[in-house]
């Protein structure tokens, strides 16, 4: 029977399946970070149960650490203790750490791929809902919970049933000023935030397969808010490029047959989909978030919508909550919309090339007056390389904040975070009800979109500052 | 894990849609080592004000659904996050079991592994079911005969069989995992001959 990418690289785990479907997959990559691993570890320790593969483990400290200067360590006592229990579980455990001082840290999902961590055809796994990004190698990714966490760390495999196969395809061309966050904040809008529930997403088309390595992780990140657990992309030369000389890729011989395994990652030209929805990019414009869930999106020329016209109950009334907690009024156009601050980062937007977008947009220029914006790297090797570039330097110049790498706002569990009404654009992943801070109102947009935003003071038209 | 047994109670109806696990648990109380005493945080932003007084209508805060077990919401229920803190702050707080008529998918397995039922129902019986809450009468949730007996009227509900056998038995997933060890060490051996890049980190 022909089978889907996703098919193979499940059949390629199964250990073991029972008659009802319940089957045990073997977990090839398993990432951690503080926040969501200490339960984990504990419960090991509770019941006398060691890491079976410690190697297959990379850990990080990402969520909770301070993006200012880092020197004086942690002042938030709760953070501190928690980032000191990773360093101590995993040097009991014997696992590898990028720890706050290393130029490697990062966020989790920057720094599985820049490290060759990721690759495509394994099975990775975080207790992390964007683990998703990862299958832009081309491999299945996807968060787990705590229970799993442990789950993992004592059997390296996971108890899974198998989801069904959703293909998107998007072909053509991207217009100029709009990006993989504008094809995905699209695709979101188009499908609903449970729209992908139940299933694995394959992207595909020609588009897709004309984006960069980075840019296809965008699209992978935000699987999780069309409510998918994984998305993958078939990998190509251009992965295989961007892994090769890796420090984790595989090496030598082994690098060979690596190779020639991924090369045969593809769905079977026949394979079937449950689900298919198919997109062109010539109909895909800049867009911005205008409520509380990232399904809330229209594109930069677009009105704020009205609750009135809606048919269906639940919508309207969602539609009417989100307009009350973002301040907003039925009707208003979007780029009438001011703003407060700007947040360039996270793992769907704190690469390079997006920091090279934006700065591209910033050049020369300066942000209005009443907007604070900052800029934070998703790692210290990409903060280094920024760096190299004289990026940072564009940045400040224009006025904006150069911070350390981490999570920092795009979840506001450190310092950095969104006052009561204060108002975002964000080149982040959700904008939830209080995701950046308590009463904070968050607009998701693409790193050029939040330039041009810092620079206008309102949300506003990349493709205004476009050379 | 707690073994499941046959809930009665009050349930709480919360009618929201794609009630994200940053709304059940803010992230400020992410930063616990501790699986325990999120109960008093659950659905923090819309229970307590800025001052971090209860707000006095919040169905939680408001007798008798301060003592609910069974929580009935909206669609897509449990959204965004993996954070298994969601599920832990319920079971603090008391609820065992939640109705919806869909779920996230990790925080519907994050439930089962914490000895939460999560029961998907058609919306119509949900706005059934949610008249009780109104009317502050109690249900019975037997997973068992997997009903919801209210008033004379019974709702059967679907659910996983190995999943509801977990439950009721309050079975470890990893003491079950690692009796296939032999199967794993077996998959080990063929994966370092297959795809030999995968343990040379
Ligand atoms: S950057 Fe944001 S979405 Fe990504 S891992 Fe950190 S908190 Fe999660």
């Amino acid at each position: 029977m022909p089978k889907t990418l996703y098919d193979k690289i499940w059949d390629d785990h199964l250990v073991h399946a029972q008659e009802d479907g319940t089957s045990l997959l073997y977990v090839d990559r398993h990432l951690v970070h503080e926040v969501t691993s200490p339960q984990a570890f504990e419960g090991l320790r509770n019941s006398n149960r060691k890491v079976r593969k410690p190697n297959l483990t990379l850990a990080v400290a990402d969520h909770n650490v301070p993006t200012s200067d880092r020197s004086k360590g942690i002042s938030d006592e709760e953070s501190k203790l928690q980032v000191e229990t990773l360093e101590k579980n995993c040097e009991e455990f014997g696992i590898k750490l990028f720890g706050m001082d290393d130029k490697r840290q990062g966020i989790v999902h920057i720094i599985g791929p820049e490290q060759g961590f990721t690759q495509p055809g394994s099975i990775i796994v975080c207790g992390d809902s964007h683990t998703a990004t990862h299958g832009a190698f081309g491999s299945l990714a996807f968060g787990i919970g705590t229970s799993e966490v442990e789950h993992v760390l004592a059997t390296q495999t996971l108890v899974q049933k198998k989801s069904k196969n959703f293909r998107i395809k998007v072909d053509g061309k991207l217009s100029i000023g709009v990006t993989s966050k504008d094809v995905i904040l699209q695709i979101i809008g188009k499908i609903g935030t449970a729209g992908g529930t139940g299933y694995v997403i394959e992207y595909a088309g020609s588009l897709i397969s004309s984006l960069s390595v980075e840019q296809r992780m965008t699209i992978c990140n935000m699987t999780i808010e069309g409510g998918a657990r994984a998305g993958l992309i078939e990998p190509d030369q251009k992965i295989f490029d961007y892994l090769k000389g890796r420090p984790m890729a595989p090496k030598k011989e082994n690098w060979d047959k690596a190779l020639d395994y991924w090369s045969k990652l593809k769905s079977d030209n026949d394979a079937s989909f449950d689900k298919e929805v198919t997109l062109d990019g010539k109909d895909i414009m800049p867009m911005v978030t205008w409520g509380t869930s990232p399904q809330d999106v229209i594109s930069i020329d677009g009105r704020i919508p009205n609750p009135d016209n809606e048919a269906d109950e639940d919508r309207k009334n969602s539609i009417e909550r989100s307009l009350k907690y973002m301040g907003l009024k039925p009707g208003t156009a979007i780029k009438d919309v001011k703003i407060d601050k700007v947040f360039i980062g996270s793992c769907t937007n704190g690469r390079i090339e997006d920091l090279r977008d934006a700065a591209k947009i910033i050049k020369n220029k300066k942000i209005a007056q009443h907007v604070y914006a900052m800029v934070v790297p998703g790692s210290g090797l990409v903060k280094q390389q920024a760096e190299q570039e004289g990026l940072d330097k564009v940045f400040k110049e224009s006025g904006f904040d150069w911070r350390e790498p981490g999570c920092s706002m795009c979840l506001a569990m450190n310092a950095d975070k969104l006052k009561p009404e204060e108002r975002c654009a964000s080149t982040s992943n959700r904008n939830f009800e209080g995701r950046q801070g308590r009463g904070g109102r968050t607009h998701l947009v693409s790193p050029g979109m939040a330039a041009a935003a810092a620079i206008s003071g309102s949300l506003d038209d990349v493709r205004k500052y476009q050379n | 894990m707690q073994k499941f047994k046959t809930i009665k109670s009050i349930p709480a109806y919360l009618p929201i849609v794609n009630i994200d696990t940053d709304m059940i648990i803010p992230k400020q109380f992410l930063k616990t080592i501790k699986r325990t005493g999120l109960g008093k945080n659950l659905f923090y932003e819309m229970r307590y004000n800025e001052k971090g007084e209860p707000i006095e209508d919040f169905i939680l805060n408001t007798s008798p659904f301060n003592n609910s077990e069974i929580l009935i919401a909206g669609k897509n229920f449990g959204c965004g996050s993996s954070r298994e803190h969601a599920p832990w702050a319920l079971l603090d707080f008391g609820i065992t079991c939640v109705v919806s008529s869909s779920y996230a998918d990790i925080f519907y397995n994050n439930c089962f592994k914490n000895g939460i039922l999560p029961i998907v129902l058609p919306e119509a019986k949900i706005k059934e079911l949610s008249e009780y809450s109104k009317r502050k009468e109690e249900i019975i949730v037997n997973l068992e005969e997997q009903k919801i007996t209210f008033g004379n009227n019974e709702i059967d509900f679907e659910i996983d069989q190995f999943k509801k056998k977990c439950l009721l038995e309050g079975l470890d997933d990893i003491a079950l995992s690692l009796e296939k060890n032999p199967k794993i060490t077996e998959f080990e051996k063929k994966l370092s001959s297959n795809r030999p890049w995968i343990f040379n980190d």
